[in-house]
């Protein structure tokens, strides 16, 4: 990686003490979710695709607390977290990840593709790219029916040398459609660093040139998340697209099926350092927002959570085998 | 020499670099990681990255520029990850490399060959379960390959790049595990092969099917039914003399086809078939397909919407009824 690491995320925590304990909550919920997630993919209750997020939860947890019920959100592969903090309950997305019917896409999606039409959350795509038209349609849609919602679309940097990112962007501006471009820029393609794929590595540059508002944040640093996607959202709303690049890692392989070899152990240990969660934990504590004891029983409630929504998918049911073709339109 | 299909792969692969140096290999993740199912793997050390080319999530231009690459004077074989993928670039497939010969009065020819994974069977839901080497065999102007065998995996790519025209090779993640006898036995991309020898009915398959084909043959022959096993091999051309051939021996037939019924492959061959034997069959030919559904996640739904062995069993029986 080129881009040099810059140091932990430090300094006061601008928010009142339930706020800050909110954003951790929600970043503790993803994280436990999927360590949960790694845990049954190991003993085969969770199949297929699994991307896990860890490491990236600042970016979701910032900018979902920044969006309201009324705004959509469209996004990727990698998108538990996403939409668990839109609302989803934990209990529907493990139980579609164990392929039941009771999962938030009736056990078909599976761990790429969760859906929920109540929270307006939009998948849930596995094609790179594949969700950026479909967020300036629904910023259309919003626009030509004088709806006051936003469409947050999130979308990884790779997705940035695809021809729909391109596309999209240039579509969204000219139109001026009220969308919020979030860019989760962890520096990897699956395996290829972003300075073998992209010719200007400077992301923000490319979404100016279409016109548009475009600013980069510590994506590690859920209180610049927080900030940057609330004057994002004002900005979608009052004056048409924007872009932001959320700089963040991941710190787990691309998927359960790669064995992780291309970057050096080195880059994910100095990466850690600026972990999102223990930093955070590390500021309240600092001034006096947090104590062990509350982290824990925090944890510990989260724990119960993911428990319940562990027993809720293994008690859940399969979808029958007659149901196969429903809502297959013009089989 | 007993390898997997995946190690045939790379066989093939290694051979052809090795032999030409206009050939090189371009795609996402065929570099520095192994190719995303590891086909690749160790030939950026042996080759360089000037040949085994590492591409940006850019399907359309980097296909597109194997496309000029090859009338520029080069040999690439561009690797699209998975057929799921291949539909952003399919106006480059499509619109250029399969037209251009014939529209061109003959003058451009395009020696590329595309290789891409494809098939379902793991559980990955829709968007990356889709078959559509059937339907990619409806465009004139490609060949399109589909190795079902170890020699085949191995020998298929030379042979498509001997071709000088545009070729895709279809690769099955399914058999990526499979073991078998590396044979000194030529391998070409222009004729079908009989995998079994049957006398009652003919199972006509290709790629991942093969072997659920086979499968079901062993199946059929403990209840008496001796049937004989044709892989397509090349699903465009097709090479119906061998499909015909063993149709008039056995006097029916059934076609495995891992794409959906409506308009597919299975519906050509059945068509040819009936075109042109239709007095030499017994009973009307029958076919096992994927179900007309998105390929769904969960383990059981996947199972009920793909061909598998028993169905065939079943469509067979349902023959001598
Ligand atoms: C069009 C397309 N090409 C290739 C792939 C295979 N693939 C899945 S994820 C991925 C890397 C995407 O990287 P990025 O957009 O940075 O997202 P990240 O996984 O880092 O979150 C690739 C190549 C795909 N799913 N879709
Ligand atoms: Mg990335």
């Amino acid at each position: 990686m080129s881009t040099p690491i810059p140091p932990p995320p430090s300094g006061p925590v601008p928010y009142p003490p339930e706020k800050s304990i909110a954003l951790l909550t929600d970043m503790l919920r993803i994280r436990r979710l999927e360590e949960k997630c790694a845990e049954l993919y190991g003993a085969g209750k969770i199949r297929g695709f699994l991307h896990l997020y860890i490491g990236e939860e600042a970016v979701a947890t910032g900018a979902m607390r920044a969006l309201l019920p009324v705004d959509s959100v469209v996004a990727t592969y990698r998108e538990h977290g996403h939409a668990l903090l839109k609302g989803v309950a934990m209990t529907r997305i493990m139980a579609e990840m164990f392929g039941k019917k009771e999962g938030c896409s009736r056990g078909r999606g599976g761990s790429m593709h969760l859906f929920d039409a109540a929270t307006r959350f939009y998948g849930g795509n596995a094609i790179v790219g594949g969700g950026l038209p479909l967020a300036v349609g629904f910023g259309l849609a919003a626009k030509m029916r004088g709806e006051e919602r936003v469409t947050a679309c999130f979308f990884g940097d790779g997705a940035v040398a695809e021809g729909a990112f391109h596309e999209s962007m240039n579509l969204a501006a000219l139109w001026r459609l009220p969308v919020a471009f979030f860019c989760e820029n962890n520096f990897y393609a699956m395996g290829t660093a972003i300075a073998r794929y992209e010719a200007q590595t400077d992301l923000c540059a490319k979404a100016a040139s279409y016109g548009m508002e475009a600013f980069p944040v510590d994506g590690m640093d859920v209180v610049a998340v927080h900030e940057g996607a609330k004057r994002a959202r004002e900005h979608a709303m009052a004056s048409g697209p924007v872009f932001v690049e959320f700089r963040t890692y991941r710190f787990r392989a691309h998927s359960m099926f790669d064995p992780d070899l291309y970057r050096d152990k080195s880059e994910i240990e100095q990466w850690k350092t600026r972990g999102p969660i223990h930093t955070f934990s590390a500021r309240l504590k600092a001034q006096g927002d947090l104590t062990e004891e509350r982290f824990l029983e925090i944890d510990a409630e989260v724990a119960g959570e993911v428990d319940a929504a562990v027993a809720f998918a293994e008690a859940g049911s399969w979808e029958p085998v007659e149901d196969l073709a429903k809502d297959v339109y013009a089989p | 020499m007993k390898i997997t299909y995946r190690e045939a792969l790379r066989l093939g692969l290694r051979e052809a670099l090795a032999r030409d140096e206009r050939v090189f290999l371009m795609g996402e993740d065929v570099g520095r990681y192994g190719g995303t199912y590891a086909v690749s793997k160790g030939l950026l050390a042996e080759f360089g990255p000037e040949r085994v080319r590492d591409a940006p999530l850019s399907e359309l231009a980097f296909v597109g520029a194997g496309i000029g690459a090859a009338l520029g004077g080069m040999r690439p074989i561009v690797e699209v990850m998975t057929v799921n993928f291949s539909l952003l670039p399919l106006d480059q497939i499509v619109n250029t490399a399969a037209i251009l010969r014939h529209m061109s009065g003959g003058q451009f020819a395009v020696p590329l060959v595309i290789r891409m994974a494809t098939g379902a069977g793991r559980q990955l839901a829709a968007q990356h379960s889709h078959s559509f080497e059937g339907w990619y065999a409806h465009i004139p102007g490609i060949k399109i390959a589909a190795p079902a065998t170890i020699d085949d995996a191995h020998g298929m790519l030379g042979a498509a790049l001997a071709d000088g025209n545009p070729v895709l090779v279809f690769e099955y993640p399914a058999l990526f595990e499979t073991t078998g006898e590396l044979s000194a036995e030529a391998i070409d991309i222009a004729h079908a092969k009989v995998r079994r020898q049957g006398t009652r009915v003919t199972l006509v398959a290709y790629g991942n099917c093969v072997p659920k084909a086979l499968q079901a043959a062993d199946r059929l022959a403990e209840e008496g039914i001796n049937a004989e096993v044709v892989d397509l091999r090349v699903l465009r051309p097709l090479d119906m003399d061998t499909v015909l051939a063993s149709v008039r021996k056995t006097r029916r037939a059934v076609v495995v086809d891992d794409g959906w019924r409506s308009g597919g492959l299975s519906a050509e061959i059945m068509a040819r078939v009936m075109e042109q034997a239709f007095y030499d069959l017994d009973a009307p030919v029958a076919r096992v397909c994927r179900e007309e559904v998105p390929i769904p996640y969960a383990r059981h739904l996947e199972e009920a919407a793909l061909p598998q062995a028993d169905k065939i069993v079943a469509a067979v029986k349902g023959l001598f009824q």
